[in-house]
């Protein structure tokens, strides 16, 4: 640096509230007059479980070996009411996603590994499809305020309800569907004319409150002869509450979505504006379980940014039963890969990545219906680009992985039973999570916010 | 056994259900009556088979719920979501229903003779309903499909955000919500209104209850179909 720019004013100053993503939004909203619709969940940094770490076994608990001896990992849930409760082999589900935001192919996909692996898929926003049911070996069927394609028959072969009332991405707000998406045969399921942008409703059509909810569960349960159990998605908000408020509807299971859950389609200033980190969510939820001594009677599902073994151990630890994936589950198929498997050949995606104004790595495009690896689409062309059998494989592998390292770190805490991890087997690395997931500081015994210590 | 008598004060609402569900249509029963059900919820939910359901008394939420095939008659008032997401058959409520009449219905016939409260036919996928009276406030709001024929009022934002459905009007409509406009009546609109009357069983001819001419004909502008920044959230 020469000694004439030392002595020049700072000519480019970056403003911190106005900087350049800022100018970008501003000068974007100038141009259209129209928010930013996109795909994902929330990209700022939140307090996550990687701010958490497990204390392993040593001399005060001694581990487990961790080739030899046994860890299991079956997971039971829908056992309050339900006749016959869904039993899968490991705690981590395939979370709910619409045959219309997902091509077909996709939705077989997800099947097909489900079942290798002996957990459960999720219908959608958009009804049941027979690839879906054909090749899911246990099926959780939705139940929203659309009600797109919702159908009695489709209860009955469903092997559980989730009744939605909302989603980590945007609590509070329906479904969206842009008009490039809905295809003849999404557009059929749904009853709605081809090609239009669906905005779905953020009510359900026949109840409001807990109180109604409390009925509506009973009709699902009387439809069903008290057989399936049912669940009730909450998007994370005032979590506490809206766990209670489950319960005293009468759900087997509920289930906690994050604001880190994905999304096809939802305005940006819901994505990142609207809900709480799955962090805290999840603290809150069991709290109120605890709260009304149905942990363990009441089985808790947790969503939102779950994408590692790590990540399902430590939601066990915090007390949910099970986890829900979601974008993990279409990353592991190929979501942002830069080519795709065709004809037994790899080929390149980054030109269909840059049509889109985007790269592979950065790309939250599913909206437009233009999934360069074809995940997100309904284009007869971009489909083929993921095969059911190509996706399976990779997404088997991806549920076999987590299912592994779960096994790994309960071990190394000493347990038999993956589901016996607890809340004290952690701690936080940070302030904000020591508060949040409540567990103590690392080296300390401090948790923000609670007396006494 | 053509007959079955199930009375809700002696029986838990459970085994008429089962019954509806498993029994009935292996014993090939046609008709079933139930009585005392003093407002009880979800009765004759899910039927499967073309049974003939009397319901003498008051029922509670979503009588006649997601029924298939299946005919149940209210002889009596019905609560909230009377025959919600009904799919084929028929329920007729000779009182009056309340909120969420026929929500979210894929198929079959609703008659209620009086009176619906507000949200009746919300998110109608298809079917038809009839309503011998005046509906409440957000009636048809978001119907994507299927026919409503209220021979009374409507009240405020009625068929707001409608997609594909249609709706027939005999009295006054208090207003129409977003995307909701005024027709003109087609020769084809008058048969529907008298090809409903008709399967409803309100009269309409002779004495000259229902004349299908004096229907107004109200569907979508169709302006909501695709998203415009233009409009100014002016709904």
């Amino acid at each position: 640096m020469s000694s004439n720019e030392h002595s020049k004013p700072v000519a480019k100053e970056e403003s911190f509230g106005y900087d350049s993503k800022t100018i970008a939004y501003i000068r974007n909203a100038a141009a259209h007059g129209l928010y930013e619709i996109r795909g994902m969940g929330a990209k700022r940094a939140l307090p996550n479980f990687d701010d958490l770490v497990f204390l392993g076994a040593s001399l005060s608990r001694y581990p487990l070996e961790g080739y030899r001896e046994k860890c299991s990992t079956k997971t039971v849930l829908g056992t309050r009411f339900a006749k016959k409760p869904v039993e899968l082999d490991i705690p981590i589900t395939i979370a709910g996603m619409s045959f219309g935001s997902l091509s077909a192919n996709v939705k077989e996909a997800l099947g097909r590994a489900a079942s290798e692996v002996g957990t459960s898929t999720t219908t959608g926003d958009g009804g049941m499809t027979q690839e879906e049911r054909q090749s899911s070996k246990t099926l959780v069927y939705q139940c929203l305020p659309s009600r797109y394609g919702f159908n009695p028959d489709d209860v009955r072969r469903a092997d559980a309800i989730e009744v939605v009332i909302g989603q980590g991405a945007k609590p509070g707000g329906g479904g969206m569907l842009l008009g490039q998406k809905v295809s003849p045969r999404v557009a059929q399921m749904r009853t709605l004319p081809a090609g239009i942008d669906q905005r779905s409703a953020c009510r359900h059509p026949d109840w409001t409150g807990p109180d109604d909810l409390a009925i509506k569960i009973q009709e699902l349960r009387e439809l069903t002869d008290w057989e399936k159990p049912i669940y009730v998605k909450v998007g994370a908000t005032r979590t506490f509450n809206d766990v209670k408020l489950a319960v005293h509807s009468g759900a087997d299971v509920v289930v906690v979505d994050g604001m880190q859950g994905g999304t096809a389609a939802t305005q940006t200033c819901f994505i990142e504006h609207v809900g709480i980190p799955t962090l805290a969510a999840l603290r809150q939820a069991v709290d109120a379980l605890e709260d009304l001594d149905m942990k363990d009677k009441v089985q808790l599902i947790v969503s939102g940014g779950i994408r590692s073994g790590p990540d399902v151990a430590k939601a066990l630890a915090m007390g949910a039963d099970a986890v829900s994936i979601g974008q993990g589950v279409l990353i592991a198929l190929g979501c942002n890969h830069d080519s795709y498997f065709q004809n037994g050949a790899h080929h390149d995606a980054t030109a269909g990545y840059a049509a889109l104004g985007t790269a592979p790595g950065y790309c939250h495009h599913c909206h437009t219906g233009k999934c360069p690896v074809g995940i997100t689409t309904q284009d007869a062309v971009l489909e083929q680009r993921l095969t059911p059998e190509v996706g399976a494989r990779h997404l088997k592998n991806y549920l076999k992985t987590l299912n592994m390292e779960l096994t790994t770190i309960a071990r190394a805490c000493g347990k038999q039973n993956v589901h016996h991890l607890e809340r004290e087997d952690l701690v936080a690395l940070t302030l904000e999570a020591a508060a949040m997931a409540r567990v103590p500081l690392a080296g300390t015994n401090w948790i923000p916010g609670v007396a006494g210590m | 056994m053509e007959r079955m008598n199930f009375d809700l004060a002696q029986v838990p609402l459970r085994e008429l259900n089962a019954f509806l569900h498993r029994d009935a249509p292996a014993q090939g029963v046609q008709k079933v009556v139930v009585t005392n059900p003093d407002g009880a919820h979800n009765i004759a939910v899910g039927l499967d088979c073309p049974i003939d359901v009397e319901v003498h008394g008051h029922a509670g939420y979503y009588a006649g719920g997601m029924n298939k095939t299946g005919t149940v008659t209210i002889f009596g008032s019905a609560g909230t979501g009377v025959a919600e997401n009904m799919m084929s058959g028929r329920v007729q409520v000779k009182g009056f229903a309340s909120n969420g009449a026929g929500a979210s219905m894929h198929g079959g016939l609703l008659v209620i003779d009086g009176d619906a409260g507000l949200r009746c036919g919300i998110s109608l996928k298809g079917g038809d309903i009839v309503v011998g009276g005046s509906v409440g406030s957000f009636s048809a709001f978001m119907a994507q499909a299927g026919r409503m024929v209220i021979c009374g009022d409507a009240g405020d934002a009625l068929g707001d955000s409608l997609y594909e459905a249609v709706l027939y009007v005999k009295g006054s409509i208090k207003s129409l919500g977003a995307d909701a406009r005024i027709e003109p009546m087609s020769e084809a609109d008058y048969a529907a209104v008298k090809e409903l009357l008709d399967a409803a069983g309100l009269q309409h001819d002779a004495g000259l209850k229902h004349d299908p001419r004096d229907f107004k004909r109200v569907a979508s502008a169709r302006s909501l179909y695709h998203w415009n920044a233009d409009a100014d959230q002016e709904y």
